[in-house]
């Protein structure tokens, strides 16, 4: 109990204080993670819709492709990257090991899966609801498709905070490809594993807590964006 | 349209994630820096924070290290992720430079290791000198005694002095003999968690903060001695790799400012490293 | 807009469509013509819906061909359009929905707001314009389904039990739009299973039973003079429908 106590004043004296560290490395986390589901949803939206509406041969294995990387772990997702960027690898030249960028691809992979599996049942739904009528008025294949990503906008805010969720709490995928240095890739999550190695339980459970808070945070905002959007939808 | 709000709110939201990932970028293509692979017990200690800073301000060259296992470092090293490769374990090092992988090995520092344990010692080897002795004792009374088991320096020392107090471990895993497969911090957690013997180096043992019922109880034996060793990575295997500001840096770690601030470094007014570079190198 | 020819008469020749290895349309052979309202009736389950949606090219038959008549080149299915017996609409505006319409056929902006304030007014809708489609009663969405069809100014006009869900006085306020909609001179196919409104509404009557086209016959004809014992049977009351599943 006393360790929690602990982590809690850890957690206040580190938000109390404006501690630079710790803005850096919330900031660095959030520009990673929202980049990354930003990118992820950009192309997992689509892809999802597309695999909902298009019927093509080998579709159905295509599906449970998808839903089962869902699963994938993050630090083999780490691994692979890893041999990809690495000097030794096939993209070593693009030197992107080590840096943010890497991160980010590393959580995109992790999160368009996510996406296009949430997003596909999402269409698959409106189009049984809708498809006919659609169809009737004229909407072509990819017309539909966008008019029923919007048209399922909540839900699939949903499936993106997901991603997002997924993305934060990683620490796998981002301790591998981005190697945890100091002012350069250090994440809140890495920033947590750190602190536990070094045997100071309180400071990597209060990291925890303001990871937590920044994750309510982004999800509040996310709600609150959501609810005033309905309710101008109900006027 | 009513929608024009949550446009707005989108744009809104979109801008500024725009502006973030923009904005955020640490400096540019003008950062002069290197990669340094070494080890998690080093960083760990708390060394790279107090020495690196004093180098940077006097080259401008931004250090960055990459803190994972013995093994893991030198890996990286040999596919030229890093420029420089820092660990401590000699006959590793050594193999790194005879294939070709590195240039040439100076010696930086050397610290200890220590045997750490339950404060009510069941088996009664606080204060041996010997400590392969020792660890024979841990194993006649099948104390618990957690490993490594990551085939990092530490790891390999360990299992050195086994051989030494001529105890076969691997048919003890699992039983009194734990191998947790992590680094040096985890490794200790474990022990504590356990009320475990195992073996640290002194470095990381002194900065943790999770001791719990643990000790030191076994020090001095000069087998217990443990030498940090620098390597510039080949260019002639990794053309990429940044040969003038890499070889900056182990000039400055050998010199005696470098060495320095390596022995003013302390915890609790504990000297933790103790510089011994020889004055010609290697 | 006006087209250059009439895509009517729509010709039907022994149109089958089968699904699930049973046949649910039989060799339906018909003309519809421009001008009456056709309302095709039949007992639950059989093939009303399927057929309109043969009609309208949402499936596709087995065998046999559904034939339009020439339409100058341009594709058919942009002079139709369809209302379905629960009105689909999406999440937006009453004037939004009708918009939506409107942006598939790729008219100007100007010339869409024109449309939708025409319609709408014309469908009593004008209050709403502005409202969530979704929080109409199920009477103003099928109008407002209507008023989507309508701004298309399509030839024909399929409607598929369209007041199935309503209640009387909705019932009477949809069949008034239909009516103004037919009398701009759209074409009107329209299904029912309930007799008094095929008696209301129908110019001409094509009865549908099991799938077969029993009867094709001016509508004062048909409830008059039946010419086929089922027919009979149905409009007296008689003809208790059957279960059947219908692949739509």
């Amino acid at each position: 109990m006393s360790d929690l106590y602990a982590a809690l004043g850890a957690a206040a004296s580190l938000i109390f204080s404006f501690n630079r560290d710790l803005v850096e490395i919330v900031l660095l986390s959030l520009r990673v993670s929202l980049t990354a589901v930003a990118v992820a949803a950009i192309i997992g939206l689509p892809l999802g819709g597309a695999l909902a509406l298009f019927h093509f041969r080998g579709r159905k294995a295509v599906m449970v492709g998808i839903n089962a990387m869902m699963g994938l772990p993050p630090v083999v997702v780490g691994l692979v990257i890893y041999l990809m960027l690495s000097r030794a690898g096939p993209f070593g030249t693009l030197g992107l090991l080590f840096t943010p960028t890497a991160m980010i691809i590393a959580q995109c992979c992790l999160v368009i899966p996510i996406i296009a599996a949430l997003t596909r049942q999402t269409i698959e739904d409106l189009w049984e609801e809708m498809g006919e009528q659609l169809r009737s008025l004229g909407a072509g294949p990819w017309r539909a498709l966008w008019t029923l990503l919007w048209e399922g906008r909540f839900s699939l805010l949903t499936a993106v905070l997901a991603g997002f969720g997924r993305a934060s709490a990683e620490v796998g995928a981002v301790m591998i490809v981005g190697g945890n240095i100091d002012h350069v890739t250090r994440v809140m999550t890495t920033a947590i594993a750190l602190e536990t190695s070094k045997g100071d339980l309180a400071l990597a459970l209060g990291l925890g807590i303001i990871l937590i808070i920044l994750s309510t945070g982004v999800n509040g905002g996310a709600f609150l964006l959501k609810e005033a959007a309905q309710k101008s939808q109900m006027s | 349209m009513r929608g024009s709000f949550v446009y707005r709110m989108a744009l809104v939201l979109v801008l500024g994630l725009a502006a973030a990932v923009v904005g955020g970028k640490p400096g540019g293509a003008a950062d002069r820096f290197i990669t340094v692979a070494s080890t998690t017990s080093t960083d760990n200690s708390g060394l790279f924070g107090h020495i690196l800073p004093i180098f940077e301000s006097e080259t401008g060259i931004d250090v960055r290290v990459v803190a994972v296992g013995t093994g893991q470092a030198i890996r990286l090293a040999e596919r030229g992720d890093a420029d420089v490769l820092l660990v401590h374990h000699k006959p590793s090092e050594e193999k790194f430079v005879a294939d070709g992988y590195g240039v040439r090995r100076f010696d930086v520092m050397y610290n200890d290791f220590v045997v750490v344990g339950p404060k009510s010692d069941p088996a009664a080897i606080r204060g041996m000198d010997d400590v392969a002795a020792a660890m024979a004792k841990v194993a006649a009374g099948e104390a618990v005694f957690a490993s490594r088991g990551d085939n990092s320096g530490t790891h390999k020392k360990e299992l050195g002095l086994w051989k030494a107090a001529g105890v076969d471990v691997d048919a003890a895993g699992g039983k009194w003999y734990r191998e947790t497969g992590s680094g040096m911090g985890a490794t200790l957690n474990t022990a504590s968690g356990l009320g475990a013997y195992t073996l640290a180096d002194r470095a990381t043992w002194i900065s943790f903060r999770n001791k719990g019922d643990l000790e030191i109880l076994v020090e001095g034996d000069p087998r217990l001695f443990n030498q940090y060793g620098v390597i510039l990575v080949n260019p002639k295997k990794h053309p990429h790799v940044k040969v003038e500001d890499g070889q900056k840096f182990i000039d400055w770690l050998v010199s005696p400012a470098g060495q320095e601030s390596i022995a003013q470094f302390e915890i609790d007014g504990r000297q933790l490293f103790y510089p011994n570079a020889k004055k010609e190198g290697s | 807009m006006k087209p250059v020819l009439s895509i009517l008469p729509l010709a039907l020749d022994k149109v089958t469509f089968e699904a699930g290895g049973k046949r649910l349309i039989k060799e339906v052979s018909c003309a519809l013509e421009a001008g009456p309202r056709s309302v095709i009736i039949g007992p639950n389950g059989a093939g009303k819906s399927l057929l309109l949606r043969l009609c309208h090219g949402l499936i596709d038959p087995t065998s046999g061909s559904v034939l339009w008549s020439g339409a100058g080149g341009k594709d058919p299915s942009l002079l139709q359009a369809m209302v379905f017996q629960r009105p689909v609409m999406l999440r937006r505006s009453v004037a939004a929905n009708v918009d939506y319409a409107l942006s598939l056929r790729g008219l100007p902006a100007a010339e869409r707001r024109d449309r939708v304030d025409d319609v709408l007014a014309r469908t009593g809708l004008r209050r709403f314009a502005d409202r969530s489609a979704r929080v109409l009663s199920v009477g103003e969405q099928q109008k407002l389904a209507l008023a989507r069809a309508w701004a298309l100014r399509p030839q024909v006009l399929f409607l598929d039990e369209p007041t199935a869900s309503l209640d009387p006085a909705a019932t009477l306020a949809v069949e008034d739009v239909i009516a103004a909609i037919h009398g701009t001179g759209t074409k009107i196919v329209m299904t029912t299973h309930d007799l008094a409104q095929a008696r209301r509404v129908a110019d001409d009557v094509l009865f549908l039973y099991r799938g077969r086209l029993f009867e094709h016959s001016p509508a004062g004809v048909f409830f008059e003079a039946p010419r086929s014992a089922e027919a009979a049977s149905f409009i007296e009351g008689k003809l208790f429908w059957r279960r059947k599943e219908i692949a739509s």
